[in-house]
Formats: C-alpha cells, structure tokens, sequence
C-alpha cells in the first residue's frame, strides 16, 4: 500500500474527543490538525463530531473540489455516496436532499461523512467520477431511487429498476406500497 | 431491464450537457475536469449496456476471427448458472475475446431499504439476513452495531465474543459455499459435495444456536437473541478440530490440479491503484496487495482482543483470491478457537445490554415480573425510541467492507437504513479484470469475486 502513513499525534485523532461537537467553528477548533478539516477549511458550512464519526458539510457547488482535497489529503477510498430524503424540509438553511460521501482513508485508517445538502426542485450535484470511478454505481443508484442528477456522471441511468418505472421509490413523498 | 432510454426528458434538457450519454474520456462536470487525467482513464470507465450495444457497430475485430467483419454482442444471464444469482452480462466479444462487458443489475432488487424504514428499529434484523444471504450473521452484526452507536448502548463483552465466534463462523460458511461454487464452474465437481458437506455441519450448527438454518436473526439490537443451547461449544470445538484437515483435503484436489492452475493463474489481473479506485474491498483487494482488514484496523466487536494475521498477496489475479481465502478459513478457525477459549471463562456474564426499556426482557422475568410484561407489551407494540442521529457501522463480512448506515429522527421506525455492501463495488471491477481475457475467464472471474445478488440488488 502506498499511503502508510502513521497515525496522527493524539490531539488529532478523533478518538482523543469522546463528545459530540456541533457546529463549524466548534470542530475547526477542536480538530485543528486533522487533515479533513484542516484541507476542507475554505469550503465547509457545517461539521459534527457526532457518536465519534466526523461529518463535514460542504455547499453543492463545491463538492468536487472538496473531493479532491480529502482525497490529496489522504483519504484515498471512496466507500459509498447515498442520500437521504428530509421531505417536506425543503428550506435554503435545510434543502431537502442530503447526499452522504462515506470516504476511508487506508492510513489513517478512519473516515469521514462528506455531506452536501441539495434542495428539491430539480436536484442536481457534480458527479465524483472523475475523482473515483467507484462513484459510477453508486451514483447512478442514487439517481434511481432518489432522482437526484449527477452532472458529468458518463452513464446515467436507472441501475435497480426498470427504465418505465414511475417515480423515485426511496424519496418519502413515495408509498410503501408502491403506487398501484 | 436494460436502460436505453433516460428518465425525465423535462429536466434532461435544463441539466444535462451534450455529451452525458456517451462514455468517453472526455466526459466534463461542471468545473470542465475529465477523466483524462486518471491513468488507465478508459479502463475504469464502466460502460453500460447501451454503449456496449452501440459500440459493437463500429468496432472491427483484430483478426482473431476470419468470418465476421465487426464484433459481437453475448448476452449472459440473468438465469446462467455461473454467474451466481440473476446477473447481467452483456459481453462484446471479438472471437472469443472479451472487448467490453457491462453488468446489468436490479434483478432481484426487493426495496430492502424502503422496507426499513416502515418498520420499528427491531423488525428490521430479520431483513438484514435476507441482504447477503450467505452471511446473515455479519449483516445482523453490522446492523445491530449501527443501532447501538444511536442508542450508546454497550454491548456486554460475553455477547461481543459470541458475535465475533458466529461472524467467524459464518465466514467459514460463505467460504465454503464460494469454494464449492467456483470450483464447480472450473469444473471441479468433487470440491462442491465436500465443501457443502462441511457447510450442512455448519448450518446444523446455526440451526442449533439460533433455530434456523440461514436466517437465523440471532445477533440484536443490544446483545443476541438467546442463550446458546448445552453442549454446543463442544460440538463447534469439534468441527473446528477437524475443520483444517478438510481445507487441506480441498487442497489436495486443486492445489496440484493443472486444469484448475491452468484456468486460474494469471486471469482477472487488477491493480491495488484500480482496485481502490473502483472500490474493490476484502479479499480481492488484499489479493491485489493492499493490506487493509476492518478487523484489524478499525476492530469493532472486540476484534481487538484476537490474534489473528490477514492474509495479504501481490498476486493480483483469481489464483491469489483463491489461496487468500483459503488462509482465511484458517485463520477464522483460529479465531473461532480463542473466542470459545474466551466464551468458556465467561459463563455466568449477561448476553445483553442493560436496557430495559429499549430490548426485550428475559422471557422468564416476562413471565414473573410486572414491570418486564410492561416493558415487553410497550416494545413489542410500539418498538423503542431511538435518539435522533445518523450512525455508521463497519464490518468485515466474508465478501468486503459491509457498512450500515442508519438514520433516526427520534422516533420508533429508522429514517433511512442504508447498506454498503462489498460486492455491489467489487462487481464494478469486473470490467477491468475481464477485459482483454476469453469469455471463459469470466467465468472464472465471477467466481473470484464471490457476488451475491441479495447483497447487490437489495
């Protein structure tokens, strides 16, 4: 493995804060030498320490470029992009689409939440292909059962249902049931 | 289920450059960056059917077969046996040469996910069993780990021990069914009967502890289920006794065989760099050589207190999968030893969290207690509230990485459960590994990869 880069000094290392930390400025001070934050300092809007995971907010717009510097800061493996569905929560201060990046880091070995919130009308996120292929499935299972776009993404299209299907089965505005 | 037309037409125009459905290297995002910067751009571009279909007009064979003038379209699944389950493949070949391969999924896809969120926190153990079928404990495990972050609960150290044993356990069993299986597609018939003869002794096992065979939903919320029945650590010890000899008995059937040498070295070759950018975990990735196990590094469970080594090869292709797990299964049954050694020094501990009010009481104290009956009736009808939160739990499962994510807006039902499951990203990685190769690598290959289409499609 390239990167065996040894764990950090404790003061970085999450596991030295047992409590939740909410808000940007809390975790910017509290994690000041981590890696994620220190390299997402410019572009987050919000950040938790929460149940010792470290989730960090970034606008829409910035996802890409967010993306590249966790990953030239080490977090080199793209776990999984899912989202999550705040309906009927569909405010500028909370849009209604979260879209979770899960991305691991070999050496350190830890991960991070990146999060980007995305409002309802026409949802619509840069795909993270160009930075990991892995994001194609992922992403395209996303567009499927959400209906959020992935602009950029080389092949869009429904990966779990059939191209006919009517509707995005994992939004919360869709019954259980299905429609019948 | 193929996807040849795009959904939404009324936003396809507002959003969407011109060039979004083709496949090229020279497809831009918004910030005009393309994948042209990565190395082997075109390599880890996953095609889809469509441009399978599409490319095959225009691509001209390089000799290898004198009849036709272009490529071919082979249709694979979803009802061939070798391919493990109901996938797709839709195969360009040249000859017999693989040009391009995309796999079409969705098959089996039962709206898991959707389903969980309808239901109360514990009704949705027994879907997890149903994810990746061949092992249901580690789902059980991951779930019951994501939950327990929501809740804070700490998990009693006889029932962490109890987990890793049966997770062990179950490892072995996935094991075994994907040695029998891959075997059988290379053709070897004898490994099959002898690796499912073992696997019948395991799910007798299972059978025994949690009263199912495969579904056994006997790793909760907050603990396991039941007390393990009299005797059964003995039993297990002696499966466990004789368990090496069996894997050198398959061994000896394929270690030496030149058919199975033959058809296994050198095919499916993929990079620890591609790998890990097309999101390979477990087995396959450390046979590429990245060594990186969630058991050692990032222990959940109590891995930590278990001496254990992880197999790691730089062999890259489907005969280093192939030696990689058989170490495993070793090393699991000597990981299902100590956890035994550590179970038998433990008896009187409790097998659940201390939790009234969140986990179902004993079923004696039900019977003889108010408050219990109280606790019970209350959980049973409305399930437990679990404190708003989102949570990630990460397991090692015998196929990858499998990672729940399980959200909560404080009330009874999980907002969101969503599963990463390892062979969803590792089939992304047949592509690479196919490409270049004879249509009966692929074969092969599959059977390297270990799928399970529960586990994919959800």
């Amino acid at each position: 493995m390239a990167d065996n880069s040894t764990p950090s000094p404790s003061s970085t290392s999450p596991a030295a804060n047992p409590a939740a930390i909410f808000g940007k400025q809390a975790v910017c001070e509290a994690f000041a030498g981590h890696p994620a934050v220190q390299c997402l300092d410019r572009l987050l809007t919000d950040a938790k320490w929460d149940r010792q995971e470290l989730t960090l907010s970034v606008a829409p717009q910035s996802i890409l470029e967010a993306g590249q510097a966790v990953k030239e800061a080490g977090y080199n493996f793209l776990e999984d992009v899912t989202a999550v569905d705040w309906y009927p929560t569909d405010t500028p201060a909370a849009p209604r689409f979260q879209v979770n990046y899960s991305i691991l880091s070999h050496g350190r070995k830890e991960r991070i939440r990146l999060v980007a919130r995305i409002m309802g009308d026409g949802p619509r996120i840069d795909s993270i292909t160009s930075l990991w292929p892995s994001a194609n499935f992922y992403e395209r299972e996303v567009f499927d059962l959400f209906g959020i776009h992935f602009a950029g993404h080389p092949h869009l299209t429904r990966i779990m249902l059939p191209d006919n299907w009517n509707g995005h089965p994992l939004r919360k505005d869709y019954p259980v049931e299905g429609y019948r | 289920m193929s996807h040849n037309r795009v959904l939404e037409p009324a936003t396809q125009e507002d959003h969407r450059p011109s060039s979004f459905l083709h496949s090229d290297a020279t497809v831009k995002d918004s910030t005009g960056a393309t994948l042209a910067g990565i190395r082997h751009a075109e390599d880890i571009l996953i095609p889809g059917v469509e441009d399978i279909v599409r490319d095959v007009a225009s691509h001209h064979p390089h000799g290898s077969d004198p009849v036709v003038s272009q490529t071919m379209v082979l249709n694979m699944g979803p009802q061939h046996p070798s391919t493990h389950g109901v996938l797709r493949l839709v195969l360009e070949v040249d000859g017999e040469t693989v040009v391009s391969l995309a796999p079409d999924i969705g098959y089996l896809h039962t709206g898991i996910e959707k389903t969980c969120e309808a239901k109360f926190f514990n009704q949705v153990t027994p879907l997890t069993d149903r994810i990746d079928y061949l092992c249901p404990m580690t789902n059980n495990t991951a779930y019951a780990l994501a939950v327990e972050k929501l809740l804070g609960l700490e998990v009693p150290e006889r029932a962490q021990v109890l987990r890793v044993l049966l997770n062990e356990l179950t490892r072995i069993q996935s094991h075994l069914v994907w040695l029998g299986t891959h075997a059988m597609d290379i053709g070897a018939l004898t490994v099959f009967l002898y690796c499912f003869r073992e696997r019948e002794d395991l799910l007798r096992i299972f059978e025994a502890i949690s009263g199912q065979r495969m579904m056994g939903s006997y790793i909760r919320i907050g603990g396991v289920a039941l007390e393990p029945p009299a005797g059964i650590y003995a039993r297990i010890r002696s499966f466990l006794n004789d368990f090496p000899e069996h894997i050198a008995e398959y061994e000896g059937l394929l270690n030496a065989n030149p058919i199975w040498m033959g058809r296994l070295k050198g095919v499916g070759h993929i990079s620890a760099e591609d790998a890990i950018a097309l999101g390979v975990t477990g087995p396959s990735l450390r046979a590429s050589g990245v060594d990186f196990d969630l058991r050692r590094d990032m222990p959940y469970s109590g891995y930590e207190r278990f001496k254990f080594n992880v197999p790691v090869s730089n062999g890259c292709d489907v005969w280093a999968r192939y030696l990689l797990r058989m170490q495993e299964m070793r090393e699991s049954t000597s990981i299902c030893q100590q956890a035994l050694d550590l179970l038998a020094t433990m008896n009187h501990q409790p097998l659940h969290a201390d939790a009234p009010k969140t986990l179902l009481p004993d079923r004696e104290k039900m019977k003889t207690q108010m408050e219990s009956l109280i606790h019970h009736f209350k959980i049973v009808t409305e399930g437990f509230q679990v404190p708003a939160g989102e949570a990630t739990s990460s397991v090692e499962a015998p196929h990858g990485m499998m990672n729940y994510y399980v959200v909560s807006d404080g009330t009874s039902k999980p907002y969101r459960v969503h599963m990463r499951n390892a062979d969803f990203a590792n089939l992304q990685a047949l592509e690479t590994m196919c490409k270049g190769r004879l249509i009966a690598d692929v074969v092969a290959v599959i059977g390297s990869i270990d799928i399970v289409l529960g586990a994919i499609d959800r």
